[in-house]
């Protein structure tokens, strides 16, 4: 009875951390900035190719994952002022930027590093639960989704960081008169984002094949995570991917993988429908 | 219903941009005559790409919805052409026929995914974003189709690969149907161009087209007016898939294949390229930069896909960076404005940008 309700579980911490994971990094910087980061595969395969590339230099996992979020991180920083400074006032054009960026990251690629690369093997461990076995990489990925959740809480929250991030999110050009680096708190932002997104691609490094188009595997995911959470990152990214998680859980169960995703997408489509601003408009409508 | 060909939404309404345009056709008509068949193919292969770029002109440009699922219809149609031409067969003009049903099963599909997002009121980013993620679910759930428990009919789908074998377009034709392969097609796709760039500008002219216009300017102001926006955002997105997918139609017909891969990235993005590069608020622009973008993307793959992919990504970030407005309607822009110096200006300038 127990393991069953385990097996359970694990499944749904699987689909959920995935979610939380692959979102966190686009919902930081689409909540912050209201831009859509349409390079965010990019910055999970930089990631994934960091972490690699650390790893097989003799690094010990861990601190090869953490190089991994942080490289994504810098050329985030970058890049924000480079290419997406110019166009806060413009979100779509933002949007067409990044998607290019993504396009000549992902054929950059492919010409210089190829079509792909030797990975890590996955940490092996594993428990048993009853009759069921289990692999621990797993559990330690659900509680990374739970600690980025945390991360992401704090520093908005509790940190002067955070506050200066969001009144410059409510009113730049207010927070600029108070005081605020403005350019200065946008590129954090960005880093941050980008360096979530690069921890994502780090923690599944082990798991998958590393190829140039990677990156695509999670941004579906991170997409619908992000819409049906809504604007406020604090609050809509974890109902968001609770919802979408038992969605999927219940579907892969039920009829299979493939429809798993597409019934994950028709789920998101009627979320939508009810409620346009995601679960985080909805909450905050309800408390005001 | 003609005088609606020229009007404040459309670029080039004088006498001189008409001769221009009837010269250039002409051009294209009589080239078969000098061109060998296998060149006359790869022309027409250019234009099949044209009628979802002037889709996407139409949502985009006109409507101001940013869609990300031209593919995703592109796919719709393609692959329902292919269905259906493996399992009914193309004789006694079924092909067009054929053609028919694929475009209007992609209009149906346009109906529903356009409604829950229109009437949901998603708009702006989000519009792109669950756009971009259907069609990459579409992409994804094709690439595994490769059982044979995945077959419609006689039809298989199989998966990456994609479908083969089915039957051209045919002409019902006294004495036997007239395969549309080379030549013919090429004909075929130009007539069919033809009348879709002078219905879409008759369209963007009539009150349905003004509408659009002022609504992607300020859709609060219009709803105000008393105009329903979503009903128009609605009949723009299904319009402008339904040609997303006479894109698909034609392409599947022209190399009697299509895979997944043309659904899911890169492809998805091509078409927002396009139409970004060549200016997405003039349907002329985006006919003609899209008809040059492609030439120039098909030479370069000969040497590179990836070399070519990243000029794309190039041209959109330059594009969008530099020449937000578009090349061709800076270049239109500029046209227009040369031989009226010193004039005066006798149209009312409606700022369509």
């Amino acid at each position: 009875m127990f393991a069953d309700l385990f097996a359970y579980f694990y499944q749904f911490a699987d689909v959920f951390a995935f979610l939380v994971l692959s979102a966190a990094g686009l919902a930081v910087i689409f909540g912050m900035m209201g831009i859509i980061n349409m390079a965010h595969g990019e910055f999970i395969m930089c990631g994934a190719y960091a972490t690699t590339f650390a790893y097989h230099a003799g690094l010990p996992l861990p601190l090869a994952q953490a190089c991994g979020a942080i490289v994504a991180g810098v050329i985030g920083i970058i890049l924000e002022a480079v290419l997406i400074r110019p166009f806060y006032s413009r979100p779509l054009d933002s949007l067409l930027i990044t998607w290019g960026l993504s396009l000549v990251v992902t054929q950059g690629t492919l010409i210089v590093l190829g079509s792909s690369m030797p990975g890590i093997g996955t940490p092996s461990g594993g428990f048993h639960i009853g009759e069921y076995g289990f692999s621990t990489y797993r559990m330690i990925l659900f509680a990374a989704a739970l600690c980025v959740l945390g991360f992401i809480y704090l520093l908005f929250k509790r940190t002067r960081f955070g506050v200066h991030a969001r009144a410059t999110m409510q009113n730049a050009g207010m927070a600029q008169a108070l005081g605020v680096r403005r350019n200065r708190i946008y590129a954090l932002t960005f880093g941050v984002g980008a360096a979530l997104a690069g921890l994502c691609g780090a923690l599944y490094a082990p798991t998958m094949t590393l190829i140039p188009t990677m990156g695509a595997t999670f941004i579906v995911e991170s997409f619908v995570t992000v819409v049906v959470g809504g604007a406020n990152v604090l609050l809509g990214t974890a109902p968001a991917a609770v919802a979408l998680a038992i969605t999927r859980t219940a579907l892969n169960g039920l009829y299979g993988q493939v429809f798993g995703q597409i019934g994950l997408l028709l789920a998101v489509v009627l979320i939508i429908r009810v409620l346009p601003e995601g679960f985080s408009g909805w909450l905050a409508k309800r408390a005001s | 219903m003609l005088h609606l060909l020229n009007g404040p939404q459309t670029m080039g309404n004088g006498r001189a941009f008409w001769a221009c345009a009837c010269l250039v056709l002409l051009a294209a008509l009589i080239y078969p005559v000098f061109a060998d068949p296998y060149d006359v193919g790869n022309f027409a292969y250019f234009l099949i790409w044209v009628f979802m770029a002037l889709g996407l002109c139409l949502m985009w440009g006109y409507g101001g919805m940013l869609s990300f699922g031209q593919t995703f219809f592109f796919g719709i149609g393609g692959y329902a052409y292919g269905v259906l031409s493996v399992d009914l067969g193309s004789a006694y003009g079924m092909a067009l026929g054929n053609f028919a049903l694929a475009v209007l099963l992609a209009g149906v599909a346009a109906a529903i995914l356009g409604y829950l997002m229109i009437y949901g009121r998603i708009g702006g980013v989000f519009f792109g974003i669950v756009t971009l993620a259907v069609t990459l679910a579409l992409a994804y759930f094709l690439g595994q189709t490769a059982g044979p428990e995945w077959a419609i009919g006689k039809a298989r789908l199989n998966g990456f690969n994609g479908m083969q074998g089915m039957s051209p377009l045919s002409l019902p034709w006294f004495g036997g149907d007239i395969d549309l392969e080379e030549t013919p097609l090429y004909y075929f796709v130009l007539v069919l161009l033809v009348g879709t760039y002078l219905a879409l500008r008759m369209l963007v002219n009539a009150r349905f087209g003004n509408v659009l216009v002022a609504l992607r300017e300020d859709p609060q102001r219009t709803e105000l007016l008393g105009y329903d926006v979503r009903r128009f955002q609605f009949g723009a997105f299904v319009i402008g898939s339904m040609l997303a997918a006479v894109s698909g139609v034609l392409y599947t017909a022209w190399g009697q294949f299509i895979t997944p891969a043309s659904i899911g990235l890169p492809a998805a993005a091509m078409p927002i390229v396009w139409v970004a590069f060549s200016g997405r608020s003039d349907l002329t622009a985006v006919l003609v930069g899209t008809f040059v973008l492609l030439a120039a993307f098909q030479t370069l793959t000969i040497y590179s896909e990836q070399a070519a992919l990243i000029l794309m990504g190039v041209i959109l970030i330059v594009t969008v960076m530099f020449v937000p407005h578009g090349c061709f309607v800076g270049l239109g822009r500029i046209a227009a404005w040369l031989p009226r110096r010193g004039r005066t200006v006798r149209r009312p300038s409606a700022e369509v940008g």
